[in-house]
């Protein structure tokens, strides 16, 4: 992958939701880079027009969860010449196989993309048991 | 629009012309609903990056979701009727060590022109990035605006 590439252009992943929906209008997967190091694993995710106190972070039992709401950008008087992407919130589930220390977890929105940083517990050092003859 | 049936007690083996008529008119609804879904979804360009374009009394409003873009990496020009968006989208590299499990975000470059359908003042235009959003700006051009006319 070179940087110089020409982007390609992507339509937002529309939610395939198992539970009906309470609130009208489209829910979108935001696309994730996941990677670990030996210490912590990060997430990042685009969630354009996010804003910081609107997106929810969540970590019950394994199961990460992001949610964002978008207000319309659209003003009251405005009305549509052309329409390419709909906004509407996000909603995407990870399941985590690392025990996650959870006093340490960080996020950043910034540019409306999610910076998560979820650092792993601590494993005891390895112990050498001895066994005795006996 | 789907309209209540006026006779609806249950007559056996008795059909009603107005049975026929529903029937038919829901069949109607159902195909242009599903015409109108159809060319919706088809337009789109297929260019980077997806834009929405509004307008009201005075300006038109082009807005693109350009998560991770920073102001110097976005290049925006104006003239007549046009509007060019272009720039580059980086995705800094994370260090040596670091094991991927997912890779759904690209970098890349893009550009991309607009035609809007009026004449718009290009010294007047204005853009914003917010949140990854980008919203445009354009006024339109004062020969563009519709004239009141007052009546002598």
């Amino acid at each position: 992958m070179t940087e110089s590439k020409d982007i390609q252009v992507k339509e937002k992943q529309e939610v395939n939701a198992s539970a009906e929906q309470t609130k009208p209008g489209p829910t979108f997967v935001p696309v994730a880079d996941i990677f670990e190091t030996e210490l912590e694993i990060t997430l990042l995710a685009d969630m354009p027009g996010v804003k910081p106190e609107d997106l929810d972070i969540d970590l019950r039992e394994n199961t990460l969860t992001l949610a964002g709401e978008v207000e319309p950008p659209e003003g009251a008087e405005e009305t549509d010449i052309f329409r390419e992407y709909q906004t509407g919130r996000y909603f995407r589930q990870f399941t985590l196989s690392e025990v996650i220390d959870q006093s340490k977890i960080d996020a950043k929105l910034n540019d409306g993309v999610l910076r998560l940083t979820l650092p792993k517990v601590e494993k005891a050092a390895p112990r050498k048991i001895m066994v005795k003859a006996g | 629009m789907r309209i209540r049936r006026m006779f609806n007690t249950p007559v056996w083996g008795w059909k009603t012309p107005f049975d026929e008529l529903d029937r038919m008119r829901g069949q109607l609804d159902k195909f242009s609903e599903e015409l109108e879904k159809g060319l919706l979804q088809r337009r789109w360009s297929g260019v980077f990056p997806l834009i929405n374009v509004t307008e009201d009394k005075d300006n038109y409003q082009v807005r693109a979701e350009l998560p991770g873009l920073k102001t110097d990496d976005l290049d925006i020009s104006a003239t007549g009727k046009t509007l060019t968006v272009s720039g580059e989208r980086k995705i800094p590299s994370e260090s040596k060590e670091v094991n991927y499990h997912r890779r759904e975000r690209e970098a890349g470059k893009f550009s991309r022109i607009v035609t809007l359908p009026n004449q718009i003042d290009p010294a007047k235009v204005e853009a914003s990035l917010t949140d990854g959003v980008l919203t445009v700006v354009l006024p339109k051009a004062e020969s563009a605006k519709p004239r009141q006319i007052t009546i002598s």
